[in-house]
């Protein structure tokens, strides 16, 4: 069991307020990933949840018991720091039996147990030696098995693949996601790639300034953010934001389109006008930045290759069902 | 491009090397032979280098006239007791400031320090009277407490810096892995932090078997070391060079030998956290 529940979670450093009262229900077995830009919290929140921080207010319900007083060692969770913070002098073998060893489990156990982990993790080869004569990727498998071969209520990630290359990070994306899934553990991970929290996640959190904007799964923050503010952050390229008289007429502040709702049609008729500044031809897709005059530099996606290039005159249709309206104060505005 | 390395460049840097390391330890070879010399050969113009006559009656008079192994053990008790104190409270005070800092920790560590600013002739009288009052004078106890209290600032100081280094990453690792306050002191704390105790118990020791100043003013006998005993060789009926030479190398000879031996350990932990 692993559900966590958070109650006005409040967090102040001195006089400086940096989480303002969050609310979150996180149910049993699920990957919440938190996200949002540099410095809004998310790993004070998560270190909150560890127990390594103390909250400044609020409650903090693990399987419905406030551990707001408990030491981390006795929340029953395991975090991965994006240092890895192996213990140096240990190796491999040392460090995933650490938390069985503390835990007082017999030795015949543990090593069963490390062994076991450590088959699941490719690291079977590496068990006998030390952290250093790792590579980076091998470094986190051992920071992720000593995560999981304890048995934990849940997870806690803070940003463990942003110190990996390219490539390594979508497998390991993919072998943290196929690992959570198979043992059915909840997780909470950090991060600010939005494709990791697209992927990853049955449910997001993003979070901005210390206050949580929205709650709920990857489609439904694409395709519902409750704000401006969301609606920016998710989804990539941005999504193109226009405001005045165009707004006005949808009854609207701002309304927002994203690039991919955009129909891009050379020397149109109707829609927004513009010129082509810059035209990126990845093959699969086309990325149009489009200057629209009043409206702004408008980004539009076309899927496949389009042969425009810059000074071509475009005009580019929004998709009316997918035109998302805010009001003054940029909250959504539902019909 | 990547840096050429020539065999010409590698030969004259090597020998350069060997030039600054030699430069660097002739004085001490210098002693050692002059050691070995007469008290004539010692300082006659020019100077014999390696063939003059041996002997080793240099240091058969310094054994007969003063006791070498009496002086050695004031040092070893000396040295090591006041090291062994120092230690003891700077590895609470230095923990604390490094895992638990204030605002004025930094302030704490630099008024540490800044006493060592202050030459110590200045407070000569004051500590000499002071001693006199509590019949401190020649005894080891007065010795061993001068001195610690002489290096505990330095001994702090490195002892901050290493623990400094030791991410706390690791430290909170353990504490989500259920380690106690205990545990995480004696796997996880201690074995990351034995390079750094061992430079600065080592650099602590080299320091107190050199300090001359207190120990010159403060000991004449019962409880002098051996610097008290090199010192008694270059005063009063004028300098004996192959003598002196013969007590200084007595003298150094077990640092010297622990320091041979601890030197990989000793260059490790002062370059600790440069490398990483
Ligand atoms: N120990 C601390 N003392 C004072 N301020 C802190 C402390 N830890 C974090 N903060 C502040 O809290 C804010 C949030 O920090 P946090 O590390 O949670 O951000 P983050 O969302 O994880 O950012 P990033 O994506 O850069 O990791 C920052 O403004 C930071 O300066
Ligand atoms: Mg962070």
């Amino acid at each position: 069991m692993g559900q966590i529940t958070l109650q006005g979670v409040q967090k102040s450093f001195g006089p400086v307020h940096i989480i303002k009262g969050a609310d979150l229900e996180i149910a049993d077995g699920s990957f919440v990933v938190f996200v949002g830009p540099s410095g809004c919290g998310k790993t004070t929140l998560l270190r909150l949840i560890a127990g390594l921080e103390d909250v400044t207010g609020g409650a903090i319900l693990i399987d419905g018991r406030n551990v707001v007083d408990v030491p981390p060692a006795k929340r029953g969770l395991s975090m991965v720091f994006q240092s890895y913070a192996l213990y140096p002098h240990m190796s491999v073998r040392g460090n995933i039996a650490f938390g069985l060893k503390m835990a007082g489990i017999a030795k015949d156990e543990i090593n069963r147990k490390v062994e076991a982990a450590a088959a699941t993790l490719n690291l079977t080869p590496y068990l006998d030696r030390k952290p250093r004569e790792l590579s980076g990727g091998q470094r986190q498998r051992v920071a992720i098995g000593r995560a999981i071969v304890r048995e934990p209520k849940a997870f806690l990630f803070d940003e463990p693949l942003s110190n990996l290359d390219a490539a390594l990070r979508v497998q390991m994306r993919l072998e943290v996601t196929r690992l959570q899934k198979q043992l059915g553990t909840t997780a909470i991970y950090v991060t600010h790639d939005q494709v990791e929290a697209m992927t990853m996640a049955d449910k997001i959190v993003v979070l901005n300034g210390g206050k949580i904007e929205q709650y709920g799964s990857p489609l439904e923050l694409y395709e519902k953010p409750n704000n401006l503010f969301v609606a920016g952050f998710i989804g990539s390229p941005k999504m193109n934001f226009v405001t005045g008289e165009l707004a006005k007429q949808q009854g609207a502040t701002t309304i927002g389109v994203r690039p991919e709702h955009l129909k891009v049609e050379r020397n149109g008729q109707g829609g927004w006008h513009g010129t082509v500044s810059v035209a990126e031809h990845l093959g699969s897709d086309t990325f149009l930045y489009v200057d629209a005059g009043p409206l702004g530099m408008l980004t539009a996606r076309y899927v496949g290759e389009l042969d425009l290039h810059p000074g071509d005159k475009v005009s580019l249709i929004p998709d009316p069902a997918r035109i998302h309206r805010f009001d003054d104060s940029g909250k959504s505005i539902r019909a | 491009m990547a840096r050429m390395v020539t065999t010409r460049n590698k030969v004259i840097s090597t020998a350069a090397a060997w030039l600054v390391g030699f430069l660097i330890f002739f004085p001490i070879l210098w002693m050692v032979l002059a050691s070995f010399k007469t008290e004539l050969e010692a300082f006659a113009i020019p100077p014999s280098f390696l063939f003059f006559h041996w002997t080793t009656e240099n240091y058969v008079t310094v054994q007969e006239r003063s006791d070498y192994f009496h002086h050695a053990l004031n040092s070893i008790i000396i040295a090591g007791g006041s090291t062994l104190i120092a230690m003891l409270i700077a590895i609470p005070a230095a923990w604390s400031m490094a895992f638990s800092p204030t605002k004025r920790t930094k302030d704490v560590l630099l008024w540490m320090l800044s006493t060592k600013m202050m030459p110590p002739v200045g407070v000569l009288v004051p500590i000499y009277l002071i001693y006199r009052t509590f019949g401190l004078l020649d005894t080891r106890s007065g010795l061993i407490f001068i001195l610690c209290l002489g290096n505990l600032p330095i001994v702090i100081w490195m002892l901050f810096t290493y623990f400094k280094e030791i991410p706390k990453d690791i430290l909170e690792a353990a504490r989500m892995d259920g380690a106690t306050i205990g545990r995480e002191l004696i796997y996880v704390l201690t074995p990351m932090a034995v390079p750094g105790l061992a430079s600065t118990l080592l650099l602590n020791l080299i320091l107190a078997w050199n300090e001359a100043f207190w120990t010159l003013n403060l000991s004449t006998l019962e409880a002098a070391p051996l610097t008290v005993f090199i010192a008694s060789y270059s005063s009063p009926e004028g300098l004996f060079w192959a003598k002196l030479s013969a007590a200084s190398t007595l003298a150094i000879a077990p640092i010297l030998v622990l320091g041979w031996f601890s030197q990989r350990q000793l260059v490790r932990g002062l370059t600790f956290g440069a490398v990483k």
